[in-house]
């Protein structure tokens, strides 16, 4: 799919947390295909819509080569770019006809795929996917379209304060590890990525070992296996691994300053989080949601936003990544109050270090955590979302119903112990993107290419 | 808006329904009419048990009064302070303790408001949204705090941002009458000289239950809204409204270009827009054709634009068009473009005036008519899926004055869409019209 540079709306801001519940009507069913090709299906019978989400792990852009960042990224939006003896036109105009949605991304850890279509065109749709999965062409035009489309976002980006603040934040703290590039690559990377690294990425990422499967539609088991086969069937078995280093999340407590001339400075701060697995996992997120996750609920938001109206948006979030865990956050305040707003959340921040929260925001946060969950599940889409993170994770085929046993079992001392583990309020790192009065960076801010 | 969030509803351009033998029908809601005027309407998806609760005001920012724009959205966050029953900030900490989400917006048209929770939640969603729609309590030590976090929201939204700065110019040039043409976030003085009197007033004249629209969609019935609609919202005493101004846009009698040049930008951008019908607005009959053009010019990778511009001359690196038609007043025809890296914006602008040309000459095939009837249709098969979308969509439509028919009928009018009314749409909004254009472009560097 061509990049979407120009965006003309404003989107609204959600809040990065989430919530749960058990949401009893879903069933999930675990589905091997006769080509031993598994995914996990719910049945939906509500709409004539069926919607397949899957995932490559370790084929996202912390496994891209050295010099090659963006290689994960600049594939996901060429395949869809003509396969088999579809060239682009025909292949999109294919899709356009039958409106059918394809859609392929790079993350950090994963490369992700998707497919939406009416049940009438379902075998069409199918096909489709098979081909930009295993056939994609690469023809010379949607190549140097594609590329240059990237280029030129990562041009405007280059302006753009949240995009700095964040990008600068993570190259302080992961330093040259992959997890401090940005997946988008650079406009020297992209420039350099050719088709024959692009081929090379689908034939040693791409395969069954590393592939989570989730499907939501009225299909039943039967039918889905042989679907499962034609699509992914071609694909090799095992892939090659790409081993990626530890991180080491060096947060010193730094505040670095990148002068902008706005009306409003943008910041962004945090440290190192908890990954998904670890035994603390829970625990982080309750304090997070207390902390800055929920919303208007939360104490960031109450005395930064409610109580002094200091900032529209701020918030804070954990990103539970394989490796690069972190929690971090952001704030955007107008120049003359950046002091006065980071002396707050570093008061907030170190209050649910030394103090945790109290009983009744504990109580307050698993029923929401818990009464939110089913909302997740909205459309045909989100469940098969949630059916490939639920493999991913390796959380269980019931964990739509244990979740909340999960949740609940968090007690305020886990909490606490998270909270003291987790938060080093000196030690935060700091990213000022703007024009702040009062303050002092502690050294030069590290350098990103655009 | 919100709270958290949108100030600019999307027209999602999407309608509706289903390309189903016979009788189309996208939705299938039920609705009934309060004995107060309020109108209410449910959806029922039963995949999960939960629900959305939207209440729709039919006002929003162009029903402020001259020299108070930014009001409708200023009142809009202080909807979440206290009542007579509920302490500043509780009715949030109600509905999340209760594992609901919320938020609100303000359009040009109208303000909503919603929660989605549990299904056994509903009652008392409805409950506490009755109670501030009559009850709420505002005080200095409450507006003063909320003024500055709308200050800062304009800043996020507007001042830090170039493209949105152009835009908002832009409206001023584009509607030299219509209330449209002021921001909906206000301006930033007249936001600082809202007072709480203004605040009153606003909340005393509009926000009243023959003024609202309640769209429940999700896991529940008509029998089990009703009882409850009644009990919450029926007790509520209907109220006399004020006159809406019947706002018409003069004909722009001028080409008019609006440049801005920012340290900020690194591509250029060009855009022109037309005033055109809307779904209630002038000659409304246009506007299903419109959005079928829309869809032609600029509906994904094969569309007209992209195909000719980007993928075949290469004289651009992304270009599209937009209609949107979808408020009170009049609609807008859009079209812009970008240049590749080392390009010419004047040439891409000009690759643009050339396709407008062409259309006014040409007309469009029967082809493309067929294929973009059939992805409109689709997009209302898709509008199901999610249970928040019918109550979006349909809430849309009802707060500006539509009816549940329209919605309904969606896919059948736009399945009567022909070559000639597109073409007759094109003549009636480009055939020598005047429109603004709009240039974004790099600060020169030396």
């Amino acid at each position: 799919m061509p990049k979407r540079i120009v965006c003309g709306v404003v989107l609204g801001l959600f809040w990065i947390v989430s919530a749960v519940t058990p949401a009893s009507a879903v069933e999930v069913e675990r589905v091997v295909s006769p080509g031993g090709i598994e995914a996990w299906l719910v049945r939906d019978h509500s709409v004539p819509i069926t919607a397949i989400e899957f995932s490559f792990r370790g084929a996202g852009g912390a496994q891209d080569p050295a010099g090659k960042a963006g290689l994960a990224e600049m594939t996901s939006s060429v395949i869809d770019e003509g396969a088999g003896d579809l060239d682009s036109q025909a292949f999109q105009g294919k899709a356009e006809e039958l409106s059918v949605h394809i859609k392929f991304d790079a993350g950090m850890e994963t490369f992700r795929g998707s497919l939406k279509t009416l049940n009438r065109h379902r075998d069409d749709a199918v096909e489709l996917l098979r081909l930009a999965l295993t056939e994609p062409r690469f023809d010379p035009e949607p190549v140097d379209r594609i590329r240059q489309q990237i280029i030129v976002g990562l041009q405007q980006q280059s302006t753009n304060p949240d995009v700095i603040a964040s990008r600068v934040w993570r190259r302080a703290v992961f330093a040259d590890h992959p997890y401090g590039r940005p997946v988008s690559g650079t406009v020297d990377s992209i420039a350099g990525i050719t088709v024959a690294d692009m081929k090379d990425f689908v034939s040693s990422r791409f395969a069954r070992d590393e592939l989570v499967i989730g499907v939501v539609g009225d299909i039943a088991a039967d039918e889905l296996g042989p679907m499962l086969d034609g699509i992914f069937g071609a694909l090799p078995k095992t892939s090659r691994a790409i081993a990626v280093a530890e991180t080491a999340i060096g947060s010193s407590g730094e505040t670095f300053v990148i002068e902008m001339d706005n009306p409003q400075s943008v910041v962004v701060f945090g440290q190192a989080g908890v990954g998904r697995d670890d035994p603390d996992y829970y625990a982080a997120y309750v304090m997070n949601y207390v902390l800055g996750g929920g919303g208007f609920a939360s104490r960031l938001y109450r005395e930064v936003r409610e109580k002094r109206g200091l900032a529209y948006s701020v918030y804070s979030y954990l990103n539970p990544t394989r490796r690069g865990a972190v929690i971090s956050g952001g704030v955007a305040t107008r120049n003359d109050q950046v002091a006065t707003s980071l002396s707050v959340i570093r008061d907030e921040w170190r209050r649910m270090y030394e103090d945790g929260p109290n009983a009744e925001e504990l109580a307050n946060a698993k029923t929401f955590l818990n009464g939110s969950y089913p909302l997740r599940l909205s459309s045909t889409g989100s469940i098969a979302r949630m059916l490939v993170s639920m493999q991913y994770y390796d959380l269980g085929q019931d964990y739509i119903e244990r979740r909340q046993e999960f949740i609940n079992a968090v007690t305020l001392a886990d909490v606490k112990r998270a909270a003291k583990r987790i938060l080093a309020p000196e030690k935060m790192t700091v990213v000022v993107v703007g024009k702040p009065q009062g303050i002092t960076p502690t050294s030069k801010a590290p350098e990103i290419k655009s | 808006m919100a709270r958290l969030a949108t100030l600019f509803v999307l027209s999602i351009i999407f309608a509706a329904t289903a390309a189903l033998p016979g009788r189309a029908a996208v939705f299938k809601p039920e609705t009934f009419t309060l004995s107060n005027g309020m109108q209410v309407v449910v959806v029922s998806n039963h995949r999960v048990p939960v629900v959305t609760h939207m209440i729709w005001y039919k006002t929003g920012a162009m029903d402020e009064p001259p020299g108070k724009s930014g009001l409708a959205h200023y009142f809009e966050h202080l909807m979440f302070k206290g009542t007579k029953t509920l302490k500043p900030g509780e009715f949030s900490a109600i509905v999340a303790r209760n594992g609901g989400r919320e938020n609100a917006f303000t359009s040009q048209d109208y303000t909503g408001y919603y929660q989605s929770v549990a299904v056994d939640r509903l009652e008392l969603m409805m409950k506490i949204e009755a109670d501030r729609m009559t009850n709420l309590v505002l005080t200095d030590e409450i507006i003063e705090p909320e003024r500055q976090v709308v200050i800062e929201e304009r800043r996020s939204r507007t001042d830090n941002n170039p493209s949105a700065m152009l835009r908002e110019q832009v409206s001023t040039a584009l509607f030299q009458n219509h209330p449209y043409r002021i921001p909906i976030i206000g301006w930033q003085h007249e936001i600082e000289g809202l007072t709480r009197d203004d605040l009153i007033a606003f909340y005393r004249a509009w926000y009243a239950p023959n003024n609202a629209i309640l769209v429940i969609s999700g896991d529940v019935t008509m029998e089990t809204v009703r009882p409850l609609a009644e009990k919450y919202y029926g007790v509520i005493p209907a109220r006399t409204l004020p006159d809406r101004v019947d706002w018409i846009e003069p004909p722009l009698k001028a080409d008019r270009h609006v440049e801005l040049k920012h340290p900020r930008v690194r591509q250029p951008n060009w855009s022109r827009r037309f005033i055109a019908p809307g779904n209630l607005y002038g000659a409304t009959e246009h506007a299903e054709s419109l959005q079928v053009l829309s869809e032609i010019l600029s509906g994904g990778a094969t569309s007209r634009l992209y195909r000719t511009l980007v993928v075949e001359n290469k004289t651009a690196i992304e270009t599209g068009a937009w209609y949107s038609g979808d408020g009170r007043g009049p609609g807008t025809f859009g079209f812009y473009v970008s240049p590749p890296a080392e390009g010419d914006i004047q040439a891409a602008a000009a690759a643009v005036d050339a396709e407008i040309a062409k259309l006014v000459e040409n007309g469009v095939t029967a082809e493309e008519v067929s294929r973009a009837v059939s992805q409109l249709q689709a997009s209302a098969i898709y509008a199901l899926d999610s249970y928040r979308t019918p109550a979006r969509v349909l809430g849309g439509a009802l707060a500006i004055g539509r009816t549940i028919e329209d919605v309904e009928s969606w896919p059948e009018r736009i399945g009567a869409v022909t070559v000639d009314s597109v073409n007759r749409a094109i003549a009636t909004v480009f055939k020598d019209k005047r429109s603004v254009t709009a240039l974004l472009l790099p600060e020169p560097t030396s």
